[in-house]
């Protein structure tokens, strides 16, 4: 092994490994379900999963699925293939590739394991209505659609009642579906430790605030699979527990996740899953660190509104505030107290051409940000999956271009 | 002391040569297939022209698409700060810049001080750059640098809605069937360009004076049918093709005088 080897190992996260043995068993679970009398039902990702494990019914995402197909470049493809289907270019990339796996049986793992039933909660976008319709009819499995008004401004007691009735109305769908009594002493475990599992990550993210910092938001994208997919479980509160003792060791030893950082970044909306390595390398060759990002911390952004002790109660506020659920000048203001907490030199913002009510506010956001703080602001126009909505040159170009405005604040003129 | 700013475009490469802080020279070529050459090519070709001895550069900055190939310069920067670099040097007034090349169009917005505040770029279309005007040219068979002239003989611009350049192609040759005024044809050809640059320009707040630079910048048409469309004076420099290899060589003698 080299130095530089040697160097390169030291600042392996280890947690990563751990990680992808417990994705892999929750994935074998999920695909032997049937085997072992067990339920399956398909989730949106920012839905409430408690209820599901409190009935013990594997949740299964089929974002987290896109995400894994983006990530291995396996996007384009089944996007064609949902065009031929007849679905639009337009529509987000996900939706296609998750369409088009089951009609192919696509994407790394051959497709998901078959839906029991649908969970659909329409706060991160509308897109999932029809998305999940789409589900039903092909799977020909019950549909539940938790609709959460968006709050512009604040939240109403009309809302409060209006979600809150629907949560009821969600664990009688699940006792129809599993034909078995919702347990409430095990829903209060469950949300108990849903509590814990995003305490646990808000503090694993915190740790970035430390300079170096000791990860970065790329890891942060690869950490995020364990607190969307197993909230809820003990697995995912031993998993972060570790996971944050292991960045505080190396806090107190100096390890930093990139090798000369100077500059530090924040990200904005969800990551380019197929251009994940080449945009790390870039930012890091201009020894920039991307510390935080407004994507992986939605999983914890709630938490004020959870109450620990009583949390089916408090679900349906804490499902209905998150960033993507709420008005521009709210998302705008967690962007501001990002930035004063991370310290950070810079703004970059994905503009997404997928998840629309993510990139729909940005050029707002983006004016709010410049006014406010002063600091860099870049828009890089991509999509999550698509590759064909990237172009390399040209996001070389901007990145490039970003890092100089940024480093020019140090030339002597 | 001599520095060289050399700028690989799309379609063109620039060089230029600032002697104690002072424009000394410049030069444009087609860039042609490989930019590897063409950087040597415009270098060597400036350097001819002004009869100096290369080993009398004391640094070079390449910028442009091409910028990492050329592999002789000491730095490579983006063309967004080059340009706001040459456009500061040359007339320090200067708060925006509209720069329309071969193929991207941006907006730079510079502070007092000549620095970058903030950038925009057209997205991954031709739509609002030289290629687009290129292939309207070429489809109503004018030589690329009569448009401008042409254009502003026009009373009625028609009205090109495509926003994409091969669907405004095929509107253009149904115009041309429609025996529509070649003038007012290449007129709705600039306001339809002119409204995508704008778009830009409103993106980043640019505020007046506002200079034009790239190779686009010597359309009187364009210049017409951007001050229209934004109702603000837009100035043309000596060197709008040049003024990206100018801010390059700028930038080449702050480095070396380690201000940077």
């Amino acid at each position: 092994m080299t130095d530089t080897d040697k160097k390169k190992d030291k600042r392996k996260i280890r947690a990563a490994k751990k990680m992808r043995e417990i994705m892999t068993t929750y994935y074998l679970d999920a695909m032997t379900a049937r085997e072992n009398n067990k339920k399956v039902a398909w989730i949106t990702s920012g839905g409430p999963v408690e209820p599901l494990i409190a009935m013990d019914i594997i949740p299964v995402y089929p974002e987290n699925h896109g995400a894994m197909i983006g990530a291995s470049k396996m996007g384009e493809e089944l996007c064609i293939k949902a065009e031929e289907m007849g679905y639009s270019q337009d529509l987000c990339s996900y939706a296609r590739t998750d369409i088009a796996c089951c009609k192919v049986n696509g994407g790394p793992m051959g497709g998901l394991p078959q839906p029991d039933m649908l969970i659909c909660c329409n706060n991160i976008c509308g897109t999932v209505l029809k998305w999940y319709e789409v589900q039903a009819r092909h799977f020909n499995v019950p549909l539940f659609i938790l609709d959460t008004p968006i709050c512009h401004t604040d939240y109403s007691r009309e809302v409060e009642s209006y979600v809150r009735r629907q949560m009821d109305e969600y664990i009688i769908f699940l006792e129809t579906a599993v034909d078995k009594k919702f347990d409430h002493d095990k829903m209060a475990e469950v949300g108990r430790l849903a509590f814990q599992g995003q305490k646990l990550w808000q503090k694993v993210l915190k740790t970035t605030t430390h300079k170096p910092s000791p990860m970065s938001a790329f890891d942060a994208f690869f950490f995020l699979a364990l607190i969307v997919t197993l909230r809820g479980t003990q697995i995912a509160v031993d998993f972060y527990e570790e996971l944050s003792l292991e960045m505080e060791e190396r806090i107190q030893t100096d390890i930093s996740i990139i090798p000369h950082e100077k500059y530090r970044l924040l990200w904005d909306n969800l990551p380019v899953w197929y251009q994940l390595k080449w945009l790390s390398q870039k930012f890091s060759d201009h020894n920039a660190c991307l510390v935080a990002d407004t994507y992986t911390s939605a999983w914890c952004s709630a938490l004020k509104y959870i109450d620990e002790n009583n949390f089916l109660d408090s679900m349906a506020q804490a499902y209905t505030r998150i960033h993507l659920n709420i008005g521009v000048d709210q998302m705008a203001d967690q962007v501001l107290d990002m930035i004063r907490t991370y310290d950070v030199d810079g703004f970059v913002m994905h503009s997404n051409r997928s998840c629309k009510p993510y990139s729909f506010g940005q050029m707002d956001i983006m004016n709010i940000v410049r006014k406010k703080t002063g600091i860099p602001v870049v828009m890089l126009e991509a999509d999550m999956v698509d590759p064909r909505s990237f172009s390399l040159s040209q996001t070389d170009t901007r990145i490039d271009a970003f890092m100089e405005i940024i480093k020019q604040k140090e030339w002597v003129r | 002391m001599i520095f060289a700013g050399i700028d690989i475009g799309s379609i063109t490469a620039k060089a230029a040569f600032i002697k104690n802080d002072k424009l000394m020279a410049t030069k444009v070529i087609p860039t042609g297939y490989n930019p590897i050459t063409a950087g040597e090519k415009v270098f060597s070709a400036l350097l001819e022209q002004t009869g100096i001895d290369p080993r009398d550069i004391r640094a070079i900055v390449a910028t442009g698409y091409g910028r990492n190939s050329v592999k002789f310069a000491n730095r490579a920067m983006t063309e967004i700060i080059c340009h706001g670099k040459g456009a500061h040097f040359l007339d320090p007034r200067i708060r925006g810049i509209i720069d329309v090349g071969g193929q991207d169009s941006k907006a730079i917005a510079l502070d007092r001080t000549g620095q970058v505040e903030n950038f925009a770029m057209n997205d991954k279309c031709a739509a609002g750059t030289g290629r687009f005007l290129e292939v309207m040219a070429k489809a109503l068979e004018v030589k690329l640098e009569d448009l401008g002239t042409i254009s502003l003989g026009s009373r009625a611009p028609s009205k090109i809605s495509s926003i994409c350049t091969v669907f405004a192609e095929s509107e253009v040759i149904s115009m041309i069937a429609g025996q529509q005024k070649r003038e007012d044809i290449i007129a709705g050809i600039h306001e339809s360009t002119a409204a995508r640059v704008a778009g830009l320009v409103t993106k980043v707040k640019l505020e007046a004076p506002i200079i034009m630079t790239g190779g686009v910048a010597k359309n009187q048409g364009m210049i017409k049918a951007l001050e229209n469309r934004l109702g603000i004076e837009i100035l043309v420099g000596d060197y709008p093709q040049e003024n990206g290899a100018i801010g390059a060589a700028v930038i080449a003698s702050r480095i070396h005088l380690q201000k940077i």
